[in-house]
């Protein structure tokens, strides 16, 4: 599904991923924790195409294409979905409307034809009990006013739509008190499948309770100094980041 | 200040005014004199006026326009004016400044309301006209006011009785067709104690070069709801000059919507003066292109304690155009407790394009709540990325973000055939490629 190798990445000519190796298959959850300015939101914005960072070395291969040479809304149309850590308001366009918009362009991109607007509302309804959501989210304002927890279930509302196959979750679990946590983790627990695999960005354990990875690597000054099974995640949280950090400067 | 083109005016006056309406009522005859006189002084605005230093109007100066004699409808394409004019709605349509019964739709008004030309209106209940009219704009505010007060030919007046609530909004259609014609109108809405209603103003015209020149004077009274919408989409060669003065006694509410397409230079301006415990809400979109000048004044007035202001100006700009607005927020010294917000926020599509911003605050209270807000700019960079990783190319998502920023306004409008007539509007005047309407 992905290929990462030794990927190293500039910000404002100052290095912060040191040459990133990862190997994702399909139907896979790999967890990416590390402390802050470990370089975790620059690995998931950089993968999603985000501008201001500068790819001085490596590659990422995506199903066999060259990721990184992809504009944003190709890679997104590919099957790559960035779920935000801070989703952005946009006041004037409705959910709907965006989710009508990202969904034919999706269907563009892979020559089918735009969806039947009957079938759109029958599919986004069902999405949105499935999510616990109110119908009447899908026409107000993109994320306008929402509540924290609002704003991630209607990332992943997006993802239930556009069913992508590589999902980068950036610190999903911020900003959401328990019971929103629960519910975001429900949602994309239903989406998992042996064709989907998922990448979750957290600094910490907590969201791992609700969503089980296979594998869990740890983030340390732009390399990934640290990989194991979901118990990592555990001893991490026990140890604190100290641990992997001090064993990486002994190293 | 220019005399020598007031005085051409004034001299063509004494042909014109036997044919204004209210000849046979002393006070508005005093009036008007008193009006003619103030303008005879002083001529239209120049920019060495703080109010009308980015506005220069010498363009209007340049040839006479002249006050339409016609009291005829002349010819308007049937379909054109459909799509002006609103269905289920009292209509009372305008043409160069001249009422045209034929035209408006005036059948089953409810008792108690009267809705009709300001010329029949002087005629029919002129007791009414002189305890309002001249009483919201104040004829020393700027010369536009004297000048209309002297020359006024016709408006709209609106009085609704004491707790009428109107089911049906009412729309004063207001169109131009004549080359270089003026078209100078005066409108009264009076809303008795706790009535409801709405008023739409829509100012359209043909590809002439014409001038609208009116005046709008607002009374809504204790405990009364009263909102006004107003669209200008005049020609792109034509001036306007609107104005829009209100007065709120106690606990009224007011609502403005004011949306500025047209015109090679427009101006509103919209004044509120706020009694106890009043409510005002002003709202604005104004879009420019090619070389237009589009200017909004607004002034909210809180006068007693507890009146709560909120405005919100958006304006976007391409290629050459300038968009101004002025507004300014003043608390008088027993207006504590006094709630205000107004914000101006302005997208700049080209590098041409050109806003000019100045939000003012006065305030003389002590125990107030008042914040203001401006921004002049380009797209967020992080909305456009967001909509890229949602699929969405990036010429597509400007233009969506675009729009959305314009429909943000439009979206307010809560009557159907005014939101769809306005969104047109919108959808006309920018590149909105990857703008699906049939998805809105």
């Amino acid at each position: 599904m992905l290929s990462i190798k030794d990927l190293t990445v500039n910000v404002n000519d100052k290095q912060i991923l040191k040459g990133i190796n990862l190997e994702i298959k399909a139907g896979e959850i790999h967890a990416i924790m590390g402390p802050n300015g470990s370089g975790k939101s620059t690995l998931s914005h950089v993968l999603s195409g985000k501008s201001g960072y500068t790819v001085t070395g490596g590659t990422a291969t995506y199903q066999g294409k060259d990721l990184l040479e992809m504009a944003p809304e190709i890679r997104a149309r590919e099957g790559v979905f960035l779920a935000f850590q801070y989703p952005v308001e946009i006041p004037g366009v409705s959910n709907v409307y965006l989710l009508k918009a990202a969904l034919n362009s999706m269907r563009k991109h892979h020559g089918q034809p735009e969806v039947d607007a009957m079938d759109f509302l029958t599919l986004v309804k069902e999405k949105v009990r499935l999510l616990e959501m109110d119908e009447k989210f899908l026409y107000r304002a993109v994320n306008e006013g929402f509540s924290g927890g609002e704003k991630k279930r209607n990332e992943i509302l997006q993802m239930a739509i556009l069913e992508p196959k590589l999902c980068i979750m950036d610190e999903t679990d911020s900003g959401l008190d328990i019971d929103a946590l629960k519910i975001v983790a429900e949602g994309v627990n239903s989406l998992r499948s042996p064709e989907r695999s998922f990448v979750m960005v957290t600094h910490y354990q907590r969201l791992l309770d609700y969503i089980k990875p296979d594998f869990v690597h740890v983030l340390a000054h732009g390399r990934i100094v640290k990989s194991g099974g979901p118990e990592l995640a555990l001893e991490l949280e026990e140890k604190g980041y100290s641990w992997v950090e001090d064993n990486q400067a002994a190293a | 200040m220019n005399t020598a083109i007031a005085s051409r005016y004034t001299a063509e006056y004494q042909t014109i005014a036997p044919a204004l309406p209210g000849q046979n009522l002393p006070w508005l005859q005093e009036l008007r004199n008193d009006a003619l006189k103030k303008f005879s002084e002083q001529g239209f605005p120049s920019p060495r006026e703080e109010e009308w230093r980015y506005t220069n109007v010498s363009g209007i100066e340049k040839k006479l326009f002249s006050p339409s004699k016609s009291l005829t409808a002349g010819d308007i394409d049937a379909e054109w004016l459909k799509s002006y004019q609103l269905q289920d709605a009292w209509v009372v349509v305008l043409v160069n400044g001249h009422f045209s019964a034929e035209l408006s739709v005036l059948d089953g008004l409810p008792k108690g309301v009267s809705v009709m030309s300001m010329a029949d209106a002087l005629t029919t209940q002129p007791d009414t006209l002189e305890r309002y009219l001249g009483l919201a704009a104040n004829q020393a505010e700027h010369s536009f006011i004297a000048f209309n007060t002297a020359w006024f030919t016709d408006g709209l007046f609106v009085h609704v009785s004491a707790k009428q609530v109107l089911d049906r909004p009412i729309q004063l259609l207001h169109i131009v067709t004549g080359v270089d014609a003026m078209a100078t109108t005066r409108n009264v809405i009076v809303a008795d104690e706790m009535s409801e209603a709405r008023v739409i103003e829509t100012f359209v015209g043909l590809t002439n070069a014409y001038v609208t020149a009116a005046v709008t004077e607002v009374f809504v009274e204790q405990n009364a709801d009263l909102t006004l919408y107003k669209m200008q989409s005049e020609s792109d060669k034509a001036y306007h000059f609107g104005g829009s003065y209100i007065k709120q006694a106690r606990d009224a509410r007011f609502i403005h919507h004011n949306f500025a397409f047209g015109g090679l230079m427009a101006r509103s301006d919209i004044h509120v003066d706020l009694d106890h415990a009043s409510e005002c809400e002003l709202n604005g979109l104004y879009l420019g292109i090619k070389r237009q000048h589009i200017d909004n004044h607004t002034r909210i007035n809180h006068l007693k304690p507890y009146a709560i202001s909120r405005e919100l100006y958006k304006g976007v700009l391409d290629d050459r155009a300038r968009g101004v607005f002025q507004g300014r927020v003043i608390v008088a010294v027993d207006a504590q407790k006094t709630d205000s917000q107004m914000n101006n926020r302005n997208l700049l599509l080209s590098d041409d394009a050109e806003a000019d911003t100045k939000p003012q605050l006065e305030i003389y209270a002590d125990d107030v709540k008042c914040g203001h807000g401006v921004t002049v700019g380009q797209l967020d960079e992080k909305s456009i990325f967001y909509l890229q990783s949602r699929c969405v190319d990036e010429e597509t998502a400007r233009n969506m973000l675009t729009f959305a920023f314009a429909n943000e306004m439009v979206d307010k409008i809560k009557i159907k055939g005014l939101h769809d007539m306005v969104l047109e509007q919108v959808l006309a005047r920018f590149p909105q490629e990857g703008v699906n309407k049939e998805w809105l």
